[in-house]
């Protein structure tokens, strides 16, 4: 099987019943996407493939050979923190920082929805989204923190956001 | 996990083709039969592949309505201008569900044949007739806060889970599917899910190898329209109770009324006497009393569920003032 991750390829052969995240995790020791719950529920393995947020735990890793996919490692690096990362640092949007890296690739994901004018659940006009914080929690609710940091996540998000011109 | 073959399939023929033999599943989003799998409640022998195949447009048609591609994400059919524009109900519906992640890899026809399902269905060390029948429900006397209140057997509890499934009800949408043995079939969501009764493993008319190709939506219907969703937390949980409807109202009668309810069924549930009850009747306290009878008349709760009762009649005459423009 062939894969595309972060921009390099990579060729090797794992069991069919390999998640995407256990590819990532145990095949390629990118360990920045997280196991958390296994099932969809928590967020914490969230990446982005062709550009969109999903969860990494519930698919195949054979059924995403032809697409792009971006984790953690390929949003930045502590050398170059992409700005989300900047901005969770800034406002503190972690503690233990098991569920950051997912949260980090689910808001960029998320303010790429935004851009495109999608929806959410609270959008009052479902033709005219205005990002609040209201927003923000709604569309992160797919990525839980045991901590509890979420007004530092949030504010980290809605500094980002406010940051685009 | 048990292990598999796999197959990528290439055209809904191919797909349809690779679909010889027993324990083959399609899967395309795979959010909830991976999510089984890993619980070994599922297990195929063999995976057809049908995430590439060209069923991910939405077309508008002569009559005024939508052609759904199988596999156009949930995430996308939420956002279509047109969806937003002609069946509020439906985006709303769709935005009530799962999480960005999950409705960004779920699919239309996915959405509408994930399992019917409740906690002791994924407890596999609990009997359950849905996942080993024969063995019994432990639900029925147990913790059953989320199960169905309507249409439910001595087998089986459980309510549907999905919130675009009741908006398509109301929509009345209709199911295109490709044949196993070719050619294609049209089902109407009225009688595409089935009731449990002593085969609750059994919750669609879809015979294997049958795949959905798309979905229609007829024109949308007249009036306002509302997907109202109850829930225990404000978001990434299922229904309590939901609510999808459209209401018309010319010269202070009701003219037309189309209902669906999420959380209270063991399918997507619409009845005909709800609606019944509310047309031709001046919107206001009686009829909408009228209508919300019409929908409990058959209700049973299991113990802990007894409260969708009455919250499903407060929140349907909630939702009938909304939509009628009727103050208390």
């Amino acid at each position: 099987m062939r894969f595309t991750i972060n921009g390099r390829s990579y060729e090797l052969d794992p069991d069919i019943r390999t998640s995407l995240l256990d590819l990532l995790r145990e095949h390629l020791d990118l360990t920045g996407s997280k196991k958390g719950c296994d099932h969809g529920q928590c967020g914490a393995c969230t990446i982005l493939v062709n550009g969109r947020r999903i969860n990494s735990c519930l698919t195949l890793a054979v059924m995403h050979q032809d697409d792009d996919i971006t984790t953690i490692e390929g949003i930045g690096t502590p050398e170059n923190p992409h700005p989300m990362q900047q901005a969770f640092v800034r406002h503190d949007g972690y503690q233990c920082g098991y569920c950051t890296p997912g949260q980090i690739c689910s808001a960029v994901g998320m303010l790429d929805e935004v851009a495109k004018g999608w929806p959410s659940h609270v959008t009052a006009d479902l033709g005219a989204v205005e990002l609040d914080e209201a927003e923000i929690s709604e569309r992160m609710s797919g990525n839980l923190c045991r901590c509890s940091a979420y007004p530092g996540i949030v504010d980290a998000i809605g500094d980002v956001a406010g940051a685009k011109p | 996990m048990r292990t598999f073959d796999y197959a990528r399939a290439d055209t809904p023929e191919a797909a349809v083709a690779g679909f010889a033999q027993t324990g083959t599943r399609f899967i395309a989003g795979g959010t909830n039969l991976l999510d089984l799998m890993k619980l070994q409640i599922e297990t195929p022998t063999r995976l057809v592949d049908i995430s590439r195949l060209p069923l991910a447009d939405i077309e508008e048609r002569e009559d005024g309505g939508l052609t759904i591609g199988a596999l156009v994400p949930n995430s996308d059919l939420a956002a279509d201008k047109r969806v937003i524009a002609k069946y509020e109900m439906l985006s709303r519906a769709l935005l009530a569900g799962a999480s960005g992640q999950l409705r960004n890899k779920a699919t239309t026809g996915g959405n509408l044949l994930q399992r019917t399902r409740c906690n002791y269905f994924y407890d596999t060390a609990a009997p359950c007739n849905k996942r080993a029948p024969g063995t019994g429900c432990a639900a029925i006397g147990g913790f059953n806060r989320i199960m169905a209140v309507l249409g439910t057997s001595d087998h089986c509890i459980a309510s549907h889970p999905s919130d675009m499934a009741v908006a398509m009800r109301a929509l009345d949408a209709t199911l295109v599917t490709l044949r196993a043995e070719g050619g294609q079939r049209r089902i109407p969501i009225a009688e595409f899910h089935l009731p449990p009764g002593d085969t609750p493993h059994i919750e669609t008319v879809l015979q294997p190898g049958e795949l959905i190709t798309h979905i229609e939506l007829p024109p949308p219907p007249a009036g306002r329209q509302i997907y109202r969703k109850v829930r225990d937390r404000a978001s990434y949980a299922f229904a309590l109770v939901s609510v999808a409807g459209a209401v018309s109202v010319e010269d202070g009668r009701i003219a037309s009324a189309t209902l669906a309810f999420g959380g209270l069924g063991v399918m997507p549930w619409r009845d005909p006497a709800v609606e019944r009850a509310l047309i031709g009747q001046a919107p206001g306290s009686p009829a909408f009393e009228a209508a919300a009878d019409a929908l409990l008349a058959p209700a049973k709760g299991h113990g802990s569920n007894d409260f969708k009762i009455p919250l499903a009649r407060r929140t349907l005459i909630s939702c009938l003032r909304h939509l009628t423009g009727t103050s208390l």
